[in-house]
C-alpha cells in the first residue's frame, strides 16, 4: 500500500516537495508506529528531528492508531507559530 | 463567540479588538505577536510562516472552545497570518473580552502559550547568511 503523506516546514524540504506517495507494505492498513518505521527507514533525516507528530485527518494521532490507503496523512514537525 | 482565521493578508489589531467588544463586558485583553528583528544576537531579515491549513484552524477552535470552559469570557478572536513577514509586522493577534480582567488575562496568556505548543503553524528565519525552519532541530 502506498500512502500520500503531505510534509510542511522541515520536513517538506526534507521531502523535496509537498508531498510524497510513501511505499509501507503489503497490508490494506497500518498502524501510526509501523508506518514511522517505514518513514524513517525512506526519509532518515526524519530521525535527526528535534521531535515530530504524525496527524490523520487533521488530528494528532497516537501511534496505535491505524492509517488506511484514503486517510490524509501528515508529518507534524515542531511547531513554531505565533 | 469564537473568531478564528488564518490569512495571508495583513492583520488588522483595531478591527480584532471592535470584533471581541461586547456591552458586557468589562475589558479586553489583547496578545500581539511581532517579527523581532534578531535571534540570539543574530540578525532576522524576516519570517516565512507556513500552516497546515485545515488542522490549524481545527486546533485553535480546540484552544478557543478550552478557554471558553475554562474562564467567563464573553468573545475569542484567534487570527494568524502566514506568508513573508518583514520586521515589526504581526504574524498572530489573540483578543478575548470578559466581565473581568483576571479572566482576560489569564485566557489570553493560556491561548497564546497553547498556541505555540500545539498548531501546525511553522516559521523560517532568514538571516543574511542563511536560513533556519524554528525548533526543527535539537
Amino acid at each position: 500500500m502506498k500512502l500520500r503523506v503531505l510534509g510542511f516546514g522541515i520536513v517538506k524540504d526534507i521531502f523535496g516537495a509537498s508531498f510524497r506517495d510513501i511505499e509501507v507494505g503489503e497490508g490494506l492498513s497500518i498502524s501510526v508506529a509501523g508506518f514511522k518505521d517505514a518513514l524513517e527507514s525512506q526519509y532518515p533525516e526524519i530521525k535527526r528531528l528535534a521531535s515530530y507528530a504524525i496527524a490523520v485527518n487533521n488530528e494528532y494521532a497516537a501511534d496505535n492508531e491505524i492509517i488506511g490507503e484514503k486517510d490524509e496523512v501528515a508529518v507534524i514537525p515542531p511547531v513554531s507559530g505565533g | 463567540m469564537v473568531d478564528i482565521k488564518i490569512t495571508g493578508e495583513v492583520l488588522d489589531v483595531q478591527l480584532c479588538v471592535a470584533l471581541v467588544m461586547a456591552p458586557e463586558s468589562g475589558g479586553v485583553d489583547v496578545f500581539i505577536g511581532t517579527v523581532r528583528c534578531e535571534t540570539k544576537g543574530k540578525r532576522v531579515l524576516r519570517l516565512e510562516f507556513e500552516a497546515y491549513e485545515g488542522m490549524a484552524l481545527s486546533e485553535m477552535r480546540k484552544i478557543a472552545d478550552d478557554a471558553l470552559r475554562q474562564w467567563p469570557l464573553h468573545k475569542v478572536l484567534i487570527h494568524h497570518r502566514t506568508g513573508v513577514l518583514e520586521v515589526g509586522e504581526i504574524p498572530v493577534i489573540i483578543a478575548v473580552s470578559a466581565a473581568h480582567r483576571a479572566a482576560a488575562f489569564e485566557a489570553c496568556q493560556y491561548i497564546i502559550d497553547t498556541l505555540k505548543q500545539t498548531v501546525p503553524i511553522w516559521k523560517k528565519e532568514v538571516f543574511e547568511d542563511g536560513d533556519v525552519w524554528v525548533a526543527s532541530h535539537p
